[in-house]
C-alpha cells in the first residue's frame, strides 16, 4: 500500500483538498490530478523555465517543488489570468500584440515570471527584462519580441 | 512519476529536525530550498528514502545584525539574501554576488544553508563563505559547534557535517573599512553555472599600500579555492598593474585546478581565471579608496 499525505491547497483562488504521494511533483499534481493543463513542463529539472508557477505570490519551478509541501500554500498558475481571448490579461495582450510567442510552449511559464516582476517593476528597463527572463528557455522567438511585449505590456499596466 | 518513492515529514521546528535526523541517520535527506535535490531526485541520481521538509521551520529563517556581525539562519532564501538592507550595508560582496545565481525563480526558493551544505565547487555561496571568513553553526540534539568555512569543505559536494548535524547558522564578520570588494564570473548564459568566477577583497591603508586580501574562485577545482599566495603577493604592496597582474598569473597558474568541461577547456578557464582577477582586483582597490595606481 502507498502512503498518501492528504493536502489543501488554494489554487487559483479556489480550494482543493487531495491525497498525493510524496514523490508526486507540484507540476504533475496540476497537470494529472488537477487538470490545470496551462502549466507547461518542459526539462523537469529546473533550467527550462516552463512549469514556472506562484507560490504565495512569488515565482518559482513546480517542476522542483512535491505537491505535499504545496500544503496550506497559495498557487497561483496561468489560468488565473485571462481566460478567452475577449478578456486577455493586458500581459497577454501584449504579447499577442508585440508577437511575444510562436509555439507558445514556453508562454505560461514566462507570463507567470513576468507578474511579480511588473508588479516590482512597473517601468522595467530593456536589461531589467532581460534579467528577469533568464531563467524561461524560449526556442521560437529569439526573446526580441517577448522583450518588447514586455515594455508594452509595462505601458498598457500603468 | 520521476523521483523515487520516499517517506516524508515536515517538523515545524528544529528539535524535531534534529530528532528525526538521529533517528533516520543516512536514510534521511533534509529539503530546503529544493534546487539542487530535486532535480537529482528527478534524474533518480538521488535516492533517499526519508526526506525531512525543513521548510515550515521558521526558526531557521533571519537575517540580524549582532554587534560586528551578522547572522543568517540557513533557510533564508537567496532571494531574502539579495534585496536585505543589512547585507548590502555590511557584506556588500555577497549582496553583488547573489544575483548571479541562477535565476530569479530559483533564487526565490533556493536557501543559503541549502547551497552551503550542498558544497558544489560551482556555486557562488561556499566561494563568498570562504571570501568572507564565515563560521557556520552546526547542531544535533546534542548541541552545537561553530565551523570556520575554511574547515567545512571537504571536497566535491562533501562538508565536514556529521551524520546527524544540520547547518542552522552563519554568522558574517562585516567587511572592514577601507576595504573593498568585487565578485565576477563568466558564464555562457545570465543564469547559468559559470565556466570560472572569483571572489575578490582588499583592504588599503592610508598610504595606498595593500593590508590584506583575499582571492577565492568557484568551478577551480573540487571546492571553493582559496589562492593564498596570490593573495599574499599583494600584501604590502600598492596595487598597480604589475602587481595585480602578476598575481592573476600566480592564481590563475598555479593555485586553481579547474577540471574542464563541455564548454571551456582547463587552459581557458585558467584564462579567465586571470582576466577576472586582474578586473575583480581594479574594481576592488578602486572602491577600497585611493589604492589603484594605473
Amino acid at each position: 500500500m502507498i502512503k498518501t499525505y492528504s493536502i489543501s491547497t488554494t489554487i487559483n483562488e479556489k480550494e482543493y483538498k487531495s491525497e498525493v504521494e510524496s514523490r508526486l511533483l507540484l507540476s504533475d499534481f496540476l497537470r494529472h490530478e488537477l487538470g490545470l493543463t496551462g502549466t507547461h513542463v518542459g526539462c523537469e529539472h529546473g533550467v527550462c523555465g516552463a512549469c514556472t508557477i506562484l507560490v504565495n505570490g512569488e515565482s518559482m519551478r513546480s517542476c522542483l517543488m512535491f505537491a505535499v509541501q504545496a500544503d496550506g500554500l497559495e498557487i497561483t498558475t496561468v489560468e488565473a489570468l485571462g481566460k478567452d481571448k475577449d478578456d486577455l490579461h493586458p500581459l497577454q495582450q501584449s504579447f499577442w500584440e508585440a508577437h511575444g510567442l510562436q509555439c507558445g510552449f514556453c508562454t505560461p511559464g514566462i507570463l507567470m515570471t513576468l507578474i511579480p516582476f511588473l508588479r516590482e517593476n512597473p517601468d522595467p528597463t530593456e536589461k531589467e527584462i532581460r534579467a528577469a527572463i533568464s531563467g524561461n528557455l524560449c526556442r521560437c522567438t529569439g526573446y526580441q519580441h517577448i522583450v518588447d511585449a514586455v515594455l508594452l505590456a509595462a505601458e498598457k499596466m500603468k | 512519476m520521476k523521483p523515487a518513492p520516499f517517506e516524508y515529514h515536515v517538523p515545524d521546528s528544529l528539535n524535531q529536525v534534529l530528532s528525526l535526523k538521529r533517528e533516520h541517520g543516512e536514510d534521511a535527506k533534509l529539503l530546503a530550498g529544493g534546487q539542487s535535490l530535486v532535480p537529482a531526485m528527478n534524474f533518480r541520481v538521488i535516492q533517499s528514502k526519508v526526506l525531512i521538509d525543513i521548510n515550515r521551520v521558521e526558526e531557521l529563517s533571519y537575517i540580524n545584525e549582532d554587534r560586528k556581525v551578522l547572522r543568517i539562519g540557513a533557510m533564508a532564501r537567496e532571494r531574502h539574501l539579495e534585496f536585505d538592507p543589512l547585507i548590502d550595508k555590511w557584506t556588500p560582496l555577497l549582496a553583488e554576488a547573489v544575483p548571479f545565481i541562477a535565476h530569479p525563480q530559483i533564487r526565490n526558493r533556493g536557501t543559503i544553508g541549502g547551497s552551503i551544505v550542498n558544497a558544489d565547487p560551482a556555486a557562488e555561496l561556499p566561494v563568498l563563505m570562504l571570501a568572507l571568513d564565515a563560521r557556520l553553526k552546526a547542531q544535533n540534539s546534542d548541541g552545537e559547534r561553530w565551523i570556520p568555512a575554511t574547515d567545512f569543505f571537504d571536497g566535491m559536494f562533501t562538508t565536514t557535517l556529521a551524520t546527524d548535524e544540520i547547518l542552522v547558522e552563519i554568522e558574517l564578520p562585516h567587511i572592514p573599512q577601507n576595504t573593498g570588494w568585487s565578485f565576477m564570473e563568466m558564464a555562457p548564459r545570465a543564469g547559468d553555472y559559470a565556466l570560472m568566477g572569483v571572489a575578490a577583497l582588499v583592504g588599503l591603508d592610508e598610504a595606498g599600500k595593500c593590508t590584506r586580501a583575499k582571492l577565492v574562485y568557484l568551478n577551480a577545482g573540487d571546492g571553493p579555492v582559496d589562492a593564498k599566495a596570490a593573495a599574499k603577493s599583494l600584501v604590502g604592496e600598492t596595487l598597480n598593474k604589475k602587481v595585480i597582474n602578476h598575481a592573476a598569473a600566480h592564481a590563475s597558474e598555479k593555485e586553481i585546478t579547474p577540471f574542464g568541461n563541455i564548454h571551456a577547456s582547463p587552459e581557458f578557464q585558467r584564462h579567465l581565471a586571470k582576466i577576472l582577477t586582474q578586473r575583480a582586483l581594479v574594481a576592488a582597490a578602486i572602491r577600497a579608496g585611493e589604492g589603484y595606481i594605473q
